[in-house]
């Protein structure tokens, strides 16, 4: 009885404490579970989980570039044409310069690192807001997406290797009988990722014990290990089930697992977030604001042509239309994950949920047939009602 | 003559804030139509009276009573004490730049022909008013393109377009040169004839002898005599006299004498121009440190001390340098406090909510920032070494948080300065420059600071101590500059300085 009683006292206080990072997840729940009741169950298929994931690609990796912008206290309006505009440099490189698809790549990377310069020194040297130096990149954008399409209009990529990277599946390892309609590949891959996950919790907590630092009580951490766990399962199952994960899965886990770590354990996440927190204190404390608002705009250039390759892949086509409002979608996913526009504030993981958050309610409400009116009214309140349980858990915390 | 009521009269007003009382049964008359003058240290409460006065501390917010113009008010904001008839100019002027003189002048108080503003009405009135002033400039031109002695005599005209009794001017001249401050005076001596009352708050004691028929001083949230020109009761002695009486109290760790004369630190022709202000803040500073020292900056709010220390820790506002360091005898030239960090040079700043910490980061997050290097392995930060790093700055300098995750802003002000204090010791400078330390911190924590400071110099540390408090730089100094108006003034071994010395030498 004691011990239940203490179970829940630690499980209360842990969960309110941790209430706003939890809180996206409970939100991504509510949303599935409304969508799997009104879709009779259509939502929660294998296959329709994973053409969501596949949908979600491209905005959260995108959205994993805004985070830090946002961090910073800038924006970048200028993503989403440039997203079209460097799908149509690969397009075209692919059809007419007809270069190997891995240059085209690199190439498509690098010139999205290049012109991440050009708001940089707009917004660090000359000391304009973002808003107004990107808002001029939107403009510039999306007359340049036009003008290179011009003697093409709409071209169609037929490269297959370029076309696998939006549409592909990764491959299962061959001549295995067992399970005909599972994805063998995947269950390995997921279970090793949970044996991890669970080797790593045990290790931290061990090196903590050794410092003798605060951990989580031992019930409440084998419940969070089991939950976890299971989670894992059920989503390895559930993808194993229809193809396992595509290469848009992979690329977007691999983009949020190395911001994740870059954000969270290096000396340059943490500068980012020093800048954010305080611009005048970081600088005073040696940082160099100057540099980390360059790395940040690049870093959003990269993405954001990663996130263009991805598109553009996905639709085996560029189009002049291309890119149109992505860069509301990707800043909107960066504060439903809980990003502060007062700078300092936003998770990769959190900007990541918001993404799926952003994308189930497209997806669901396409399901149910919703128009896309109705569809931007309710994410509008969605968007709303994130940052205003946000802000209320916010002051409380203080 | 007959004596008549004052226009002001201010009876037993305290104003507590947590952990201080600013004003302490303070009271305080002016007689009608004089101009009558308000002294005292930074921080013996002289603003924070004026604030009561102009309602920006609302009626409830303090105890006592205010009577003026022989009623008692209540003021519940400033818009009801202007009504009154009271105004109050600010050192920090509080005009719109990018809008024009009238604008500015009639800005909040327009004058209306129906639903529309009577631009026409205006533009004649704002003419009267400047001419009242003797200010001869196009109403239309914006105020961004004035100076800053015309951007006063607009704030002047700006009350002086409504129907006032009371003119409160705080430190009105600090930003001026001498021209226009002549000039200032004499327009108050004119709106005195006028039969204004004028109440001014300032640190140039000659402007003071100069002006006043009254003097108040105020220390410590008390008053402490009212003194009147006229019978010849004002002069520089007696007002220092009075500013700085404070008892020294036995709050000072005793220390050894250093004993070092290696010289850490020499500052040579050091002038800097600050290019946003467009004027010069500091001219020929030249000084030095000695290994294992305090030297005390002292000096007045606004004097250029916290420009003095930024412009030798890389100068991250951009003002343009001339001069030399020599750090150890080396020349050194820092163009980022990231260089000035590696010189072996820290710097704890004055406002440490806006310069110094990051807020809404916890603890251990900010006592770490400026030397993550030392905690990190090919730039992954460690991040159970950074717990011991933060534990052991939470033991040593005691800080009282529940755990180095408390958000930094949560903490009370002396243990938000025990953070700043421990994030610059862990970058482990020769040199630690600390400006205004103790601020706004209660005694208890003041004294462990200034026991920190001791065992610093004790192991061989040098600091620069800027404060605008006498009895701390008495107190805690091997040797003492004192810097006014962009220059130092003087330099005293701690054995001459005294509380009048350094005074006079800051109002100078």
């Amino acid at each position: 009885m004691a011990f239940l009683q203490n179970f829940f006292r630690d499980l209360q206080k842990v969960l309110r404490q941790n209430i706003r990072e939890y809180g996206m997840f409970i939100a991504l729940f509510v949303i599935w579970a409304f969508f799997a009741i009104t879709t009779r169950g259509t939502f929660l298929t294998a296959r329709n989980i994973s053409n969501l994931l596949n949908q979600t690609g491209y905005i959260a990796v995108m959205a994993v570039g805004v985070t830090l912008v946002i961090v910073i206290r800038h924006i970048d309006l200028s993503i989403g044409f440039l997203l079209g505009f460097l799908g149509a440099v690969a397009a075209i490189a692919l059809k007419v310069w007809e270069l190997p698809v891995g240059v085209v790549i690199l190439l498509v990377l690098a010139l999205g690192v290049v012109l991440g310069t050009i708001p940089s020194f707009m917004v660090a040297n000359l000391g304009i807001p973002a808003f107004v130096a990107t808002l001029a990149g939107w403009l510039a954008y999306r007359g340049l997406l036009v003008v290179v399409l011009a003697g093409t209009g709409t071209i169609i990529i037929e490269n297959e290797f370029f076309n696998a990277i939006g549409n592909g599946y990764i491959p299962d390892i061959p001549n295995l009988t067992f399970l005909p309609e599972v994805h063998k590949l995947t269950l390995l891959l997921g279970l090793v990722a949970i044996i991890l996950f669970i080797v790593g919790q045990l290790n931290d907590r061990k090196k903590k014990l050794a410092y003798n630092f605060e951990v989580l009580p031992p019930a409440i951490f084998v419940l969070k290990l089991g939950f976890v766990s299971v989670v894992g399962l059920v989503a390895t199952w559930v993808l194993a089930g229809y193809n396992g994960p595509s290469w848009t899965m992979v690329i977007m886990l691999v983009v949020v697992a190395i911001y994740q770590f870059m954000t969270t354990q290096t000396i340059l996440g943490r500068h980012i977030y020093a800048v954010g927190g305080n611009p005048e204190a970081a600088q005073l404390s040696g940082i160099n604001v100057k540099k980390i608002t360059y790395f940040v705009f690049c870093s959003m250039g990269l993405l954001t042509a990663l996130a263009g390759i991805l598109y553009a892949s996905r639709l085996r086509s560029a189009s002049p239309q291309a890119g149109n409002g992505f860069e509301l979608d990707a800043i909107a996913s960066a504060f439903i994950g809980g990003a502060s526009p007062a700078g300092g504030i936003g998770t990769i993981v959190g900007s990541l949920i918001g993404a799926l958050v952003y994308m189930s309610l497209t997806n669901g409400m396409n399901l149910m047939g919703t128009g896309s009116d109705a569809q931007n009214i309710v994410k509008g309140v969605v968007l709303a009602g994130a940052v205003i349980f946000d802000v209320a858990t916010r002051s409380r915390a203080k | 003559m007959v004596e008549q009521p004052p226009i002001l009269e201010m009876r037993n007003i305290t104003k507590k804030f947590p952990g201080v009382k600013a004003l302490n049964n303070v009271s305080f008359q002016v007689a009608r139509g004089e101009i009558h003058c308000l002294v005292g240290e930074n921080g013996a409460g002289k603003s924070t009276l004026m604030k009561v006065l102009s309602g920006v501390y609302l009626h409830g917010t303090y105890e006592g009573d205010i009577l003026f113009d022989g009623e008692v008010q209540k003021f519940s904001s400033i818009s009801d004490s202007e009504r009154a008839g009271i105004a109050i100019i600010y050192q920090e002027l509080a005009l719109i730049p990018e809008m024009t003189v009238y604008e500015n002048i009639f800005v909040g108080n327009e004058i209306k022909k129906g639903f529309r503003i009577d631009w026409n009405e205006t533009i004649k009135r704002a003419n009267e008013a400047l001419k009242k002033v003797r200010l001869n400039v196009n109403p239309a031109t914006k105020v961004r393109d004035l100076g800053v002695g015309k951007q006063q005599l607009i704030e002047i005209a700006k009350a002086l377009s409504k129907e006032i009794k009371l003119l409160i001017l705080d430190e009105p001249t600090a930003a001026l040169n001498e021209n226009d401050s002549e000039n200032l005076l004499n327009l108050i001596r004119e709106l005195k004839d006028h039969g204004v009352t004028c109440i001014m708050i300032s640190h140039k004691l000659k402007e003071v002898i100069a002006i006043a028929d009254t003097v108040t001083v105020l220390r410590d949230g008390q008053t402490i005599c009212t003194l009147d020109a006229h019978k010849g009761e004002v002069s520089e002695p007696v007002l220092i006299k009075h500013m700085v009486g404070r008892e020294i109290e036995n709050i000072y760790p005793p220390r050894a004498p250093r004993s070092s004369d290696e010289v850490v630190l020499e500052v040579r022709d050091w002038n800097a121009y600050d290019p946003t202000l467009g004027r010069e803040i500091l001219k020929d500073v030249h000084f030095n440190v000695k290994k294992g020292e305090i030297v005390g900056f002292a000096g007045l709010m606004g004097s250029g001390r916290t420009e003095l220390a930024l412009s030798l820790f890389g100068n991250p506002k951009g003002y343009r340098i001339n001069g030399e360091i020599l750090l150890h005898g080396q020349p050194e030239h820092f163009t980022h406090p990231a260089e000035a960090i590696k010189g072996g040079l820290a710097y704890v700043t004055e406002d440490r909510k806006a310069a110094g910490l990051i807020l809404i980061q916890d603890v251990k997050q900010n006592i770490t920032l400026a030397n993550l290097r030392e905690i990190a392995r090919r730039n992954v930060v460690n991040s159970n070494a950074e717990v011991q790093v933060a534990e052991s700055y939470r033991t040593s300098l005691n800080i009282k948080t529940p755990s180095i995750e408390q958000r930094v802003g949560n903490l009370s002000g002396g243990n938000q300065q025990k953070v700043s204090l421990g994030k610059w010791l862990f970058v482990k400078p020769d040199l630690l420059i600390l400006d205004e330390p103790t601020r706004g911190i209660d005694v208890g924590a003041k004294y462990e600071i200034y026991t920190i400071m001791t065992r610093l110099v004790q192991q061989g540390m040098s600091i620069i101590m800027i404060s605008s408090e006498l009895p701390e730089i008495l107190g805690m100094s091997d040797r003492v500059y004192v810097v006014s108006a962009g220059r130092i003034t003087g330099e005293l071994p701690i054995e001459e300085a005294t509380q009048e010395k350094i005074m006079h030498l800051a109002t100078n």
